[in-house]
Order: C-alpha cells, then sequence, then structure tokens
C-alpha cells in the first residue's frame, strides 16, 4: 500500500488575552479544519490557549540561519538607534 | 531510558568540514541552543533523529499496558485519570515526532521504521500489566523514572527536543503522582491488595533499573552525546539518583524491595543496589521479552485499521479544493 503523507501544519497559540501567539510546534492532518483539531487535542490539553492558528508548514518562508550576519550585523554598527545614542542634561530630568 | 537502544555502536563519521565542527561545538559548549536550519555535524543529526523518534515510540507504545486497563478501572475517577494519561502519552509521542521532523526525517518514516521492527522502544513495555497495582507501578517507578532522564533533557543543545521536553516533564508530573496514590490506596487498602502493590513491586522492580540502559562500563555511546550536551548525566548517575528517591517511597508504602543487597551505604549516603540481569535486559532490547510480539502485532493493527481513515481525510480535503478551484474559475468568467 503506498499512503500519501498528510501535510504539516505549523501550531501557534495565543495562551491569554494580551499576548501574541506563538509558536509551540506542528501537526499533521489533511487539511485545515482536521490540524485545528489536532492542535487543539495535542497542544491544549491543560487550558494552555484561547486561540489556535495553524498554517501549512510549506507556506512559511523562512531567513536561512546561515545569512543572520548579512541580515542582521548591519543594526549593530547603528548605535543612533538606541535612545542612550543621545545626550540630554541631567537638570531635564528623565525623557 | 526510552532510547535504551542507542547505546548501541554507531560510528561517528569524520565531519568534512572542521572548521564548521568546530564552531558548532564552540557553541554547544557556551550553551547556546542549535536550531533546525542551523549548520550540524551529521552525526549530530543522525544520533538526534534516532534518540527523538525512539523516545517518541516509546511514549506511544507505553500507551499499550495502560490502555489495557482502561476499561477495568475500579472507579469512574481512577478512569478518567488513566485516561488522560494515557491521552497525555499519546500527545507526549506527537510532540516528540514533531521535534523529530525538524531535522529532516519525516513522521510516516518515523513510524515506518518502527513498525517493520528497525527502530527500537523502551524494552520497559514489553512487560505485561497483570493486574491493577501495575497500573500504580507505571505511574510511580516507570514514569518517576523517566522524570529523572527527562529532566536533563529540558537542556539539551538541540532547542525543539528541549522544548518538547519541557512540556512532557510538567505532564509527567501529575502521571507519577497519580500512579503512587493508586499505590497507597493499595497498601493502605486490605491484605490481598497490599499483597497486589508487593507482587507488582517484585516483578516490576529490576525492569525499570534497567530503564536507565546500560551501565556506564559497558555504554558506548556517552562521550559523543555528552560534549554535544544531549545527554548530561550518564545511566549510572540517573540510575542511582532514581534509586535514591524511590527506596524511601516505597518504604512509606509499607513494601519491600525484591533485592537482598539494596540498603543505604552510611559512607556515601546512596543506596546501594545489586547486580542486574543484562542477559535479560538484552534478551528484551532484542526483541523476546514478554510482550515484544503483542506489542508490535497491536500497534500494526492500529496503523493498518487507521489506513482508510488517513485515506478518507486526504480524499476529502482534495475534493474540497478541487470545488473551490472550480468556484473560482466560475466565478473568474
Amino acid at each position: 500500500m503506498t499512503e500519501k503523507n498528510s501535510p504539516l501544519w505549523e501550531v501557534f497559540i495565543r495562551s491569554r488575552n494580551g499576548l501574541a501567539h506563538r509558536h509551540v510546534g506542528s501537526v499533521h492532518a489533511a487539511d485545515a479544519t482536521m490540524a485545528l483539531q489536532a492542535a487543539r487535542d495535542v497542544y491544549t490539553r491543560r487550558g494552555e490557549g484561547l486561540s489556535i492558528w495553524v498554517v501549512p508548514s510549506a507556506a512559511i518562508t523562512a531567513s536561512d540561519p546561515a545569512d543572520k550576519d548579512m541580515m542582521f550585523e548591519p543594526t549593530a554598527s547603528k548605535i543612533y538607534r538606541h535612545p542612550t545614542f543621545y545626550e540630554v542634561p541631567e537638570e531635564v530630568g528623565h525623557m | 531510558m526510552y532510547t535504551q537502544a542507542l547505546n548501541t555502536r554507531d560510528q561517528a563519521a569524520p565531519s568534512a568540514d572542521s572548521e564548521q565542527d568546530a564552531r558548532f561545538q564552540a557553541r554547544v559548549d557556551a550553551e547556546l541552543k542549535i536550531e533546525p536550519n542551523d549548520w550540524m555535524p551529521e552525526a549530530y543529526r543522525r544520533t538526534l533523529t534516532r534518540q527523538i523518534s525512539q523516545h517518541a515510540h516509546s511514549e506511544i507504545v507505553g500507551m499499550l499496558p495502560e490502555g489495557n486497563w482502561i476499561t477495568r478501572a475500579p472507579t469512574l475517577k481512577r478512569k478518567a485519570a488513566l485516561l488522560a494519561k494515557v491521552q497525555d502519552e499519546g500527545g507526549h509521542g506527537l510532540y516528540l515526532y514533531s521535534a523529530a521532523e525538524t531535522l529532516g526525517t519525516s513522521r510516516e518514516e518515523m513510524v515506518d521504521q518502527l513498525l517493520s521492527g528497525k527502530a527500537k522502544y523502551s524494552s520497559i513495555f514489553n512487560y505485561p500489566t497483570l493486574t491493577w497495582a501495575d497500573i500504580g507501578i507505571i505511574g510511580w517507578l516507570v514514569d518517576g523514572a523517566a522524570i529523572m532522564n527527562q529532566i536533563p533533557l529540558c537542556r539539551c543543545s538541540y532547542g525543539p527536543y528541549a522544548r518538547a521536553m519541557i512540556r512532557i516533564c510538567k505532564e509527567e508530573s501529575f502521571h507519577q503522582r497519580q500512579g503512587y496514590e493508586i499505590m497507597l490506596a493499595l497498601c493502605r487498602g486490605t491484605p490481598e491488595q497490599k499483597q497486589m502493590a508487593q507482587e507488582a513491586l517484585n516483578r516490576w522492580w529490576w525492569p525499570v533499573l534497567m530503564m536507565f540502559g546500560p551501565s556506564d562500563k559497558d555504554s558506548q555511546h556517552t562521550d559523543t552525546t555528552t560534549r554535544w550536551k544531549i545527554k548530561r548525566f550518564t545511566n549510572d548517575e540517573l540510575r542511582q539518583k532514581f534509586v535514591d528517591a524511590t527506596v524511601p517511597q516505597g518504604h512509606y508504602l509499607g513494601l519491600t524491595f525484591p533485592d537482598p543487597a539494596l540498603r543505604l551505604n552510611e559512607k556515601t549516603g546512596h543506596w546501594d543496589y545489586g547486580e542486574i540481569d543484562w542477559s535479560e535486559f538484552k534478551r528484551v532490547i532484542a526483541g523476546d521479552g514478554p510482550c515484544n510480539r503483542q506489542r508490535m502485532k497491536q500497534r500494526r493493527a492500529a496503523h493498518e485499521n487507521g489506513a482508510w481513515v488517513r485515506e478518507a481525510a486526504l480524499a476529502y480535503a482534495e475534493k474540497r479544493k478541487a470545488r473551490e478551484r472550480a468556484a473560482y474559475a466560475e466565478a473568474a468568467e
């Protein structure tokens, strides 16, 4: 028997209102409805969440960790993006 | 532990790129986590894939000995708790497959390896659950031993595995307490019930000690996996920790351990225990335990009997997609 693999979905859960959805793992399911049900059973057996997103894993475009220097290093030299770069006289108080 | 069979030989092939290797090791040494798309030595990927998938298989096969008692639990409360526990084991298996898949092997492939007998699972699940007391023992000792092994894995160098272990450890704690409570109820019950608890301890004690894998003298995997910070303690260290934690709990129940050599060593403060029968361990790992054949037969049957459901779900998803495409096409005309 040659069975087709069922698609992979990434699961994101909002644990409570006020917090963003957070990646918790993945599930296999034939379609989005079943993926949501599987995610509920696998990842929220103890009140871990109020809301679930499932996203086809294949739909995610990710940066390559090997490119991390090219992607993120330039920000290290731009210290003028941080508030501490600027001098404010003490008499002015908190700003 | 759940990955005992890893203690067999696996030649770590020298990596082609020693500079990358060194950079990788430096990250591990600095306690930085390795994430799925990061570069890693092939041997690290292979070892982890095997370890995590074997761990997952153990969780899945581990549902069988307990599932055996769901319909016969003595009260509704115990039945609900056992059902939740078995469901957790299934969940643990799925978290772990999900972590292992990030290394590039599909779940289907891993399941095939289990069903074909190529992949191993923990020897402990090849022992039968003959009485209700065995369910108490599994929670108290089997899950207790698992926790001992899994807590250090929460700090494992591979991010997805460490994160899965954190979830699992939180849930295992319920399992262990649930088991101990069953034991407590039996030990405070009639003499026959207490006898049942004692007999279960007698049958399970040595197989549980074997869960930690071969003695350090014979274990071949420790060096590399320790260097990669997959493993933080040796088999014997974890086994000793477990014995030290467990013996007083057993004495509190008023039970005795089936080991005449077991005694508190005044000098070390540890409980000394007798020699483990390694021939039994090897036999069970090799497939010749009391329940190996039955477990695999049940797993295969469950997989085969579920095939039509998986096929129907996929066919339905295909049909809906096709219908949606047709509707779009019609709207576009």
